[in-house]
């Protein structure tokens, strides 16, 4: 029976780049995908008539364009195209919109405070140096505190040049900033409640935290590191949706000769004499291969998809521990036509952004106080987008295709497994919030597609519907990523390698963690390095 | 300009007279200048009734450092030591806890606190022994700074790679994970939540409670003892002990503001007048009210001005003081029990839900509550078979939505008594007088900004090298002679002299001709 060099476990935007620089490498590669369409919670899908839903993530910025670039993406037919700004509506009928351009946003922070409005340069640029000083090490491998070998020693004194280099003032702010709370970050630069409402947003999308939680402000880096085009923080939508993202992807590994399999669910991951073997599938045949790396969260990979025996009981029990809660749902909605908000003008491009409809801290705050109860916010925030507006593929001619993200919506709830009933009314909560700001949105809906966390975690294999892999809080990032001793991509299993987002740098539609798998496991095989590493920032 | 001093310390607080203690020891003369009557700050004992006295703010000690006490040869005055915890349970199924044991739990919860303990004692020793220092400086600072980082780099690696490893991971974490993880007993959970929450502005689950957990026991490991004749004689022990190295203690004497001379602080000037001259300015004075009030802002640099502004310290727990005309009767807890710590905290969610309201403005509909009947083991508090409860009420925010009106305090106050009854029906029958200190009093009381016991919320981001903010976490305020050595500084608050103690050293390593 034939042996392959590397399975991959997963066909998700991860688990398709690891395969690509393997496969790119010369390794014969085998990706195996559960589901009969791949890209994980990186797809297009059709579930209502000629509409296209990105029904998972459904943004793009973090995709590390060295990744675009040496994947050749954009021959696979990837295109991202960026949109501009968002709005967020408030409640006594006005909006707050946010603007790319600098002078055209200094006015409208100035429509609420000209002290914001001049805050809002120190706000831009403290945060934009906190971003440049993460985003190098997005591409690299974490180092091991622990370890005295050469090569961590030496990215550990690559980290600490990184960061003196600073000078002491901002060493300490960036202390600070890794620490505190967005809303605390927040308060130190704006006294209007509405854009500290309308920012803090980045803090808590995909987290189990509330603004006020400390480490709040970090996971707004995990929104303003990505890029489109060269512009570092902006966003855009994948043509054809976030799908067009995992398909490119997957075009490159075929092209470099890769074979992937859809509809092929792993049972197992099997292990003989502390090796790993190979793979059992679900339809009961085996598979072999010298190494094998997951794509799945290292929940799923550790604890559903090997034995417990197979690995060391600590590394068990820290994986057992791993924090990865379902915070967020969506709902994916077919409209008949292009719903109107009486608070702005007609055709206003902030409307080709994303849209929300939480304008006081105090209601972000609430919103987490219910899911902390095991219930769905009741006044929930709402990141909405209509991609239609920009990319006319995804639906037919003046029809539109909208994506709302919801925060908070729990995994379970009270620890119950979610009724019919409760679904419904999970979507006509966020449905009555958004039609409170466009009268005529009810009346336009063709279908709506419910996703709580447990939709997600059953349909993309999400445990907990978590959609970062895992919670980005400090006992979580870096070296502590996954669980501490294990950040370096190796299993506790000779051969057993883990690529997806439960790993650093994190979550999000980045492929970083995918790459760096990849080049981990180039090192192992004494191959040549297919991944880029020099990172060029401008 | 009267006097000439070597140094001058406003405010006679416990870190304040540590503080003044040392500096005199090593020949300076120093002058303390305390706007109340008595000296303590917000260590102090307060009659609040005919015959009924309390511990004003803090009312227990588990965090003097014995760096402090040894140093200054100080022996503070106890009543009891190596108090129990007992968890009140609302069905009289109580837990007790002492150290690394539990009472009343399961096997595995015993075992599983007894390692929990174990590693948690392990970590804040480490971090104790950098309590008491100044905090290095990370760049630009002297090769003892250096030196100091690559000790910490050190040790932390002699934890062992696992413990490292757990240290690394731990130290950003929340408590309530933790005690979910390991913890079957609600009441063992609640227990050690509100230890972690204890005067802060957080709750179980936000991060970062495991580190004021570890800081509450670094000093000695968390052993409980409460103060013979209220904390106003533990701030005397320590006055004592200044007095008897030459230091000036002057009592009620606010001072007014700190004189700057040709950009540099030269003296003070107190509210009626009088003006004290010194190039050693040491303000125990908390760090806002310092730099914003006493100083004032148009002699500080702005960027620093901001950070200051911007420090967070607002605090969030009251203090309730009953006097009481006989022992209350707690179902479930033997009369011997009412000399240990009692705490109200059921169980972990109990205690963050406590906390919701406070983020808005408003106060707990079920509060947290630290208890201590003082009189049970200090005669001296009440007079003869009457007795005095202290406890610390939480979450009480200092900025209320509806501000702190005396029918808000009220309110409090007999919300905090419902909450008690609950666990001693026959308590309120007992009561002969009542007073709730809200955070807003406790200002206006011990002059400490918001009301915060730590002088400033105890975050990672006001933590270490960051304490008060980034660039003056050495003592050394960006004025020349000015000082500080509250509990605003590092380590922070609590009775743990630490402050003071490292302000001196560091203010006498400056001042030493080079």
């Amino acid at each position: 029976m034939k042996t392959y060099d590397a399975i991959v476990v997963g066909a998700g935007h991860n688990g398709l780049t690891t395969a690509a620089f393997l496969a790119k490498a010369g390794l014969d590669v085998l990706c195996l995908e559960k589901n009969d369409y791949i890209g994980g919670a990186a797809v297009s899908r059709n579930l209502y008539k000629d509409w296209i839903y990105s029904n998972c993530s459904y943004v793009c910025s973090l995709l590390r364009p060295e990744i675009f670039r040496a994947l050749e993406l954009h021959r696979h037919g990837l295109q991202i195209t960026p949109y501009g700004g968002g709005v967020t509506f408030l409640q006594n009928g006005g909006y707050f919109g946010s603007y790319w351009d600098p002078e055209v946003a200094y006015r409208e922070y100035a429509r609420f405070s000209k002290h914001d409005a001049d805050a809002y340069q120190r706000y831009s640029a403290d945060t934009m140096r906190q971003t440049r000083f993460i985003r190098e090490f997005l591409l690299r491998t974490p180092p091991d505190p622990t370890s005295f070998k050469p090569r961590d020693l030496k990215e550990l004194a690559h980290l600490g040049r990184r960061f003196f280099e600073m000078g002491e003032d901002r060493m300490l702010e960036t202390i600070r900033f890794w620490t505190m709370s967005v809303a605390e970050y927040l308060d130190e630069y704006f006294e209007t409640d509405v854009i500290k409402a309308a920012l803090s947003g980045s803090g808590i999308i995909g987290t189990a935290l509330g603004i006020h939680s400390p480490g709040t402000a970090y996971v707004l880096l995990h929104h303003y590191m990505g890029e489109v085009d060269g512009n570092v923080g902006s966003w855009g939508y994948a043509r054809g949706g976030m799908g067009a993202v995992s398909k490119a992807i997957a075009g490159a590994f075929q092209s470099y000769g890769g074979e992937l399999r859809t509809d092929t669910g792993v049972e197992q991951i099997v292990v003989r004499n502390g090796r790993v073997k190979g793979v059992a599938l679900t339809s009961g045949e085996e598979i072999d291969a010298k190494i094998v790396v997951s794509a799945m969260d290292v929940k799923r990979t550790f604890l559903k998809c090997m034995d417990e025996k197979d690995l060391p009981p600590a590394f068990y029990q820290r994986v057992k521990n791993f924090k990865i809660r379902g915070s967020s749902g969506k709902l994916n909605i077919a409209l008949d036509g292009l719903p109107t908000f009486p608070a702005l003008p007609k055709d206003n491009p902030l409307l080709d952004g994303d849209m929300h409809f939480i304008d006081s801290m105090e209601r972000m705050e609430r919103a987490y106080d219910d899911w902390k109860e095991g219930i769905w916010s009741q006044d929930p925030y709402v990141d909405m987008v209509i991609p239609t507006v920009t990319d006319p593929t995804m639906a037919p001619p003046g029809k539109h295709f909208m994506s709302c993200f919801i925060q908070y919506c729990p995994y379970r709830v009270k620890g119950q497994p979610w009724t019919d009933e409760q679904r419904q009314a999970f979507a006509q909560t966020v449905i009555d919030q958004i039609a409170n700001y466009s009268p005529d949105f009810k009346d336009l809906i063709l279908h709506v597609e419910i996703r709580t966390p447990e939709d997600i975690e059953r349909e993309a294999g999400l445990s907990e519907g978590n959609i970062f892999h895992g919670e980005l809080t400090m006992d979580q990032l870096l070296f502590n990523r996954p669980v501490p001793g294990f950040a370096q991509y190796r299993g506790p299993v000779g051969g057993l390698y883990m690529c997806a987002s439960s790993t650093h740098p994190g979550g999000g539609v980045m492929a970083a963690p995918g790459a760096n798998a990849a080049r981990e496991i180039l090192l192992d095989l004494k191959r040549n390095n297919t991944v880029p590493e020099n990172f060029g920032d401008d | 300009m009267t006097d000439r001093y070597d140094a001058i310390v406003i405010g006679a607080g416990h870190n304040g007279l540590v503080c003044a203690a040392i500096l005199a020891r090593s020949g300076k003369k120093v002058l303390v200048l305390e706007a109340a009557d008595q000296v303590g700050g917000a260590a102090r004992t307060r009659r609040f009734a005919d015959g009924f006295s309390v511990s004003a703010c803090a009312h227990l000690l588990y965090q003097v450092q014995p760096q402090v006490t040894g140093d200054l040869r100080v022996n503070l005055p106890l009543a009891a030591d190596g108090l129990s915890t007992i968890a009140l349970s609302p069905e009289g199924r109580h837990v007790r806890m002492n150290g690394a044991r539990v009472e009343n739990v399961a096997d595995g919860d015993r075992a599983a606190f007894r390692d929990f303990h174990r590693r948690m004692t392990r970590f804040a020793d480490l971090l104790q022994k950098y309590l008491n220092r100044t905090p290095p400086r990370l760049a630009n600072g002297s090769k003892r700074d250096v030196l100091t980082l690559a000790e910490l780099g050190l040790d932390l690696r002699r934890l062992g790679r696992e413990e490292m490893r757990e240290f690394l991971r731990l130290i950003g974490m929340n408590i309530y994970d933790e005690v979910e993880e390991r913890f079957e007993s609600p009441l063992l959970r609640g227990a050690v939540s509100l230890d972690a929450v204890l005067g802060t502005h957080l709750g179980p689950r936000s991060p970062n409670t495991i580190l004021t957990y570890l800081y509450r026991l670094s000093g000695n490991h968390g052993r409980l003892a409460l103060p013979a004749g209220g904390m106003g004689a533990v701030s005397e022990a320590f006055a004592q002990c200044a007095r008897a190295q030459g230091v000036t203690i002057r009592t009620g004497m606010p001072v007014r503001r700190i004189v700057v001379e040709n950009g540099r602080a030269a003296g003070v000037e107190t509210a009626n007048g009088e003006t004290f001259a010194s190039w050693t300015i040491v303000s125990n004075v908390d760090p806002k009210r310092t730099i914003l009030e006493l100083v004032g802002s148009r002699h500080v640099e702005t960027g620093f001005t901001r950070r200051i502004a911007n420090l967070r310290a607002r605090g969030n727990a009251a203090k309730l003081h009953l006097a009481l005309d006989g022992l209350p009767d707690f179902p479930g807890l033997e009369k011997k029990d009412l000399g240990e710590r009692l705490v109200i905290a059921p169980d972990a969610d109990y205690v963050e839900r406590a906390f919701n309201p406070a983020k808005y403005g408003e106060v707990s509909a079920e509060p947290v509550l630290e208890i201590t009947l003082p009189s049970f083991r200090d005669p001296s508090l009440a007079p003869t078979g009457k007795h005095v409860l202290s406890a610390v009420v939480q979450y009480a925010p200092y900025r209320l939505k509806e501000g702190w009106s005396d029918a808000a305090r009220d309110a409090l106050r007999d919300r905090a008594i419902d909450t008690l009854a609950a666990y001693a029906p026959d308590l309120p029958g007992r009561i002969v007088a009542a007073e709730l200190l809200s955070p807003a009093d406790l200002e206006a009381e011990f002059g400490m900004t918001g009301g915060h016991w730590h002088h400033a919320e105890l975050t990672l981001d006001q933590f270490l090298f960051v304490r008060p903010v980034a660039g003056a976490a050495q003592y050394r305020m960006p004025l020349d002679g000015l000082w500080l050595c509250g509990a605003g500084t590092h380590p922070g608050g609590g009775i743990s002299g630490a402050c003071g103690r490292n302000a001196a050293h560091t203010i006498l390593k400056q001042q030493k001709p080079a």
